[in-house]
């Protein structure tokens, strides 16, 4: 689809050049296994802050969110502004400490300190699992975003194959050579390269479009054409309609938002999922670590910009200036003889027939995935592009590169470790850690080729996901808050909560939806507006379920003795000594004005 | 960890920087290339964006190592 000139090879090579050069030079200096999987707890804030969120913005992240935002809209921004940003300060403040003070090398290591073997063993697994196959998922969607923009066969290579073999390759050097380190450092160049890749393309898509007055008028027209008809701001009004589901393009009301995604789903996600906290984890204090989810809250704030606006865009602009040749490949032609497309988002086409596909009223069914990597073909000159599409390359890796780092560290300590070797060298933890970098990625190689055969394996991955991440928090909650909750309140807890989402799911079912992947396959008794609501609100009762089974199972349990928790819970651990830190370097401060910011933001597009 | 990070970032976008600005100005002319980006020479304008970038990267990084 698109011809890649001599310029843009070149800024591939030298993306790729400098990623292994930085897992090169960093080979030497991993002399232990904390040097490997913590970086020596030694890395400055702001490193670690920007590869907190770099590890967060794999390609999902910014391929998707560009979907999302053709799709929905400004109200993508939720996934940001309430569904990351509270989380994200929440963690940074009040449960750094924990995580940091207990001297706890994963996030499973915390719950096997605070509860007790079983609990850990249940998050290790459920978190190994998943991480392989989001890892796999990922493999799978770069491998099919390149044959889509590169062809079926480059040089005579089949695409897929020739892109999962060379990223992984890639990633398999620098993380073995430099382990967490090299994982880090180049999740900092991957997100300048992001930030540099894409502000040229939300610039060019809303000069081209009339700025967001243009925006706003253009998403106006679609708003008032859809069926059913929707209020003219539908798409750039983040809070006005959220009144009623039938009133906004996500089919949500405001409480199903705020309670589903803005806490359960959002804390579940940013308060436990270790592929972040590793990050936090590495910093080089205890200040430091508290501040590092702040400090990437701040660019997180402003990303809505940089991969939202240009989905935004993508529905409303046209397909005037890609050449003949990609039009006849990516587009199929209508009954008027033009191509078939919403803006420049073609629709997707059903393999066997080679047609649109289409729902059941009828309607073509648009690849929004396609959004963003249209953008990029559509606005950027060879040159760019090459640059446009190493940012892409940049983050499907951070995302993968995050995966690995986080698997091999909880394989090494939290499975091989507590389960199948323990008390051997440290060198032997380190050789194993290696290993499992191998292993992690071979695995991940394997996923994605499952991922391949499988029409929803994306779904179920968000499912499964949700399933597990939504009662997470309130397991952390209760644990880091509450001292009375022990280890089979914790345990029963989370396996309550997950079966709990399992059922909630299994019997409702979306408008328009068939029973299946979607839900309803137990028996269906309710329905929602859409998958957005149903996703939000097995959340809420995965999480309440949790809830409510680990306090009473906790008050029936005993306790830990408080000497064992110290550290480890808030009332048993002293408060950080601040005294000496200028009011400008406290993580408060810091926590405040990023609030502050998002507040404003939600006005201003409210 | 004694490699200052600054210093590869600073020097990969310098590089990436001055290449894409020296395609811009060997293009410079090629309305046909430029017309997907609105007319503008994109290429030159963000090689040098990102040359600076790189450049300040690269200083900050390399006077703190001088410095210890």
């Amino acid at each position: 689809m698109a011809s890649l000139t001599w310029i843009d090879f070149t800024i591939m090579l030298v993306y790729v050049a400098f990623v292994l050069g930085i897992g090169w030079v960093l080979k030497r200096m991993m002399r232990t296994s904390t040097d490997f999987f913590l970086s020596g707890r030694s890395i400055p804030a702001w490193i670690t802050g920007l590869a907190f969120i770099s590890a967060n913005l794999g390609a999902q992240e910014v391929i998707g969110m560009g979907a999302q935002g053709a799709k929905y809209g400004i109200l993508t921004s939720h996934f940001y502004w309430v569904g990351a940003i509270p989380a994200m300060v929440f963690v940074g403040i009040f449960m750094m400490p924990y995580y940091y003070g207990s001297r706890a090398r994963s996030v499973p290591e915390y719950l096997k300190l605070r509860f007790d073997e079983k609990t850990r063993g249940l998050n290790a697994i459920s978190f190994a699992v998943m991480t392989v196959m989001s890892s796999g998922v990922s493999m799978h969607a770069m491998g099919e975003l390149s044959g889509v923009l590169l062809g079926d066969k480059v040089a005579g290579y089949d695409t897929y194959t020739l892109s999962i073999a060379i990223s992984a390759v890639i990633i398999l050097f620098y993380i073995f050579a430099g382990g967490l380190t090299s994982a880090i450092y180049n999740e900092v160049l991957q997100f300048f390269l992001i930030v540099f890749g894409f502000l040229p393309l939300a610039y060019l898509g809303l000069r081209d479009i009339g700025w967001w007055t243009g925006l706003k008028e253009r998403l106006a027209e679609v708003a008032v054409h859809s069926t059913p008809p929707l209020p003219p701001d539908a798409y750039t009004a983040s809070w006005s309609h959220l009144a009623h589901p039938s009133q906004n393009p996500m089919g949500i009301e405001w409480f199903g938002l705020v309670m589903g995604l803005g806490f359960v789903l959002s804390f579940g996600y940013w308060c436990t999922d270790f592929l972040v906290v590793q990050r936090a984890m590495a910093a080089d204090s205890m200040a430091a670590a508290r501040r590092t989810p702040l400090i990437a809250a701040v660019p997180k704030m402003f990303f809505p910009f940089l991969v939202i606006l240009p989905g935004m865009v993508a529905l409303v602009t046209a397909p005037r200036l890609i050449d003949s040749t990609v039009t006849a490949k990516a587009f199929v032609v209508g009954e008027d003889g033009k191509p078939m497309v919403k803006g420049i988002i073609p629709p997707k086409i059903d393999p066997i027939t080679g047609q649109p596909e289409r729902n059941d009223k009828g309607q073509v069914v648009w690849n929004y995935d396609r959004a963003t990597p249209m953008m990029l073909v559509n606005y950027f000159p060879a040159g760019l592009l090459g640059l446009g599409l190493t940012a892409l390359l940049a983050s499907f890796m951070s995302g993968m590169a995050g995966n690995v780092t986080a698997l091999n560290t909880v394989w090494t300590f939290d499975i091989y470790q507590s389960y199948i070797h323990r008390g051997a060298s440290d060198h032997h933890y380190l050789w194993m850690g290696r290993c499992a970098t191998v292993a992690g990625i071979a695995l991940s190689i394997a996923a994605a080729y499952v991922a391949k055969q499988f029409n929803n394996i994306m779904d179920l991955l968000q499912l499964v996901f949700a399933f597990v991440n939504a009662p997470l928090f309130a397991t952390f909650a209760l644990g880091m808050f509450w001292r009375r909750s022990t280890g089979h309140g914790a345990f029963w807890g989370l396996l309550s909560g997950t079966a709990a989402a399992a059922v909630h799911h299994g019997i409702s079912l979306p408008a328009g939806a068939v029973a299946g992947v979607k839900g309803g396959y137990l028996r269906v008794l309710t329905h929602y507006p859409s998958e957005m609501a149903q996703n939000f609100w097995t959340a809420i009762y995965a999480f309440t379920t949790c809830l409510i089974v680990s306090i009473v199972i906790s008050v029936l349990t005993r306790p830990r003795p408080a000497e064992d928790l110290k550290g480890l819970v808030y009332s048993l651990t002293p408060r950080p000594d601040e005294g000496e830190m200028p009011w400008y370097k406290r993580p408060a401060t810091l926590a405040i004005a990023v609030l502050a910011i998002t507040v404003a933001l939600n006005f201003i597009f409210y | 960890m004694n490699v200052d990070i600054r210093i590869p970032i600073g020097g990969m976008f310098s590089i990436i920087g001055l290449a894409l600005a020296g395609y811009g100005l060997g293009t410079a002319g090629n309305s046909e290339l430029y017309a997907r980006s609105l007319g503008i020479n994109v290429n030159l304008w963000w090689g040098l964006a990102m040359f600076a970038f790189g450049a300040t990267m690269f200083y900050f990084g390399r006077r703190k190592k001088s410095r210890q």
